[in-house]
């Protein structure tokens, strides 16, 4: 299958997803790290992709997204952003009812 | 010293964007890179032109005006943009994280 496709599929089939480097439980960068640590603490299912194992994954979804870097995070299928977005979003209690209502759908 | 992709962050920044606020802080010492590095860089950017507009778009924008430089040799951008009304509210800018080693074995494009 074309990756753009690939993607598109994991973006349709998983309503949480994350796209990172390393896994949940063992991040290979701070960034990632950041970002795992606050969506596992909405309590929801999710989806991830370690990108370091699928460079092609890894520079599509650039492409796609507009979005050099990593991690990334999408709900429904739309980015909602990196690090610095995920973790803010986090704090001010977006992040939890953004990933509930996800869920909920 | 001789900062060149600092420079040229900053110019291209200063140019698209007119800030109100920009500070530009090379963070790379922080991560396994040799010393003297300029990979790493967190951006504080306050602008007219990021009122109505969500964070992801924001950041977009910035990606865009910066394409040439990155993944290579900007490997990491933490972002911190304010509509000049949020800045007056808020101006207080997290901290980056701090490296897990993972660059050792890959160079390339986090944040």
């Amino acid at each position: 299958m074309d990756v753009i496709e690939t993607i598109k599929q994991q973006l349709s089939q998983n309503p949480i997803i994350l796209y990172m480097k390393g896994s949940p439980n063992a991040p290979q960068c701070g960034f990632s790290a950041r970002t795992v640590q606050a969506l596992m603490a909405c309590g929801e299912k999710f989806a991830y992709v370690n990108i370091l194992e699928h460079p092609e994954i890894r520079e599509s979804l650039k492409t796609y997204s507009n979005w050099p870097t990593f991690p990334q995070l999408y709900v429904r299928g739309e980015l909602v952003g990196g690090c610095d977005i995920v973790t803010e979003m986090y704090e001010k209690g977006e992040l939890q009812s953004l990933v509930k209502d996800a869920v909920a759908q | 010293m001789n900062k060149p992709v600092e420079t040229e962050l900053t110019q291209r920044l200063t140019q698209q964007f007119s800030p109100q606020v920009l500070q530009v802080e090379n963070e790379s010492h922080r991560h396994s890179v040799p010393p003297g590095s300029e990979t790493h860089f967190k951006v504080v950017l306050v602008c007219d032109q990021f009122e109505g507009l969500r964070q992801v778009q924001r950041h977009q924008k910035i990606y865009q005006a910066l394409a040439s430089l990155m993944p290579s040799p900007v490997h990491a951008l933490a972002l911190h943009t304010f509509a000049p009304s949020e800045w007056k509210e808020q101006p207080e800018v997290p901290a980056s994280p701090n490296c897990m080693g993972g660059s050792k074995h890959d160079k390339r494009d986090h944040a």
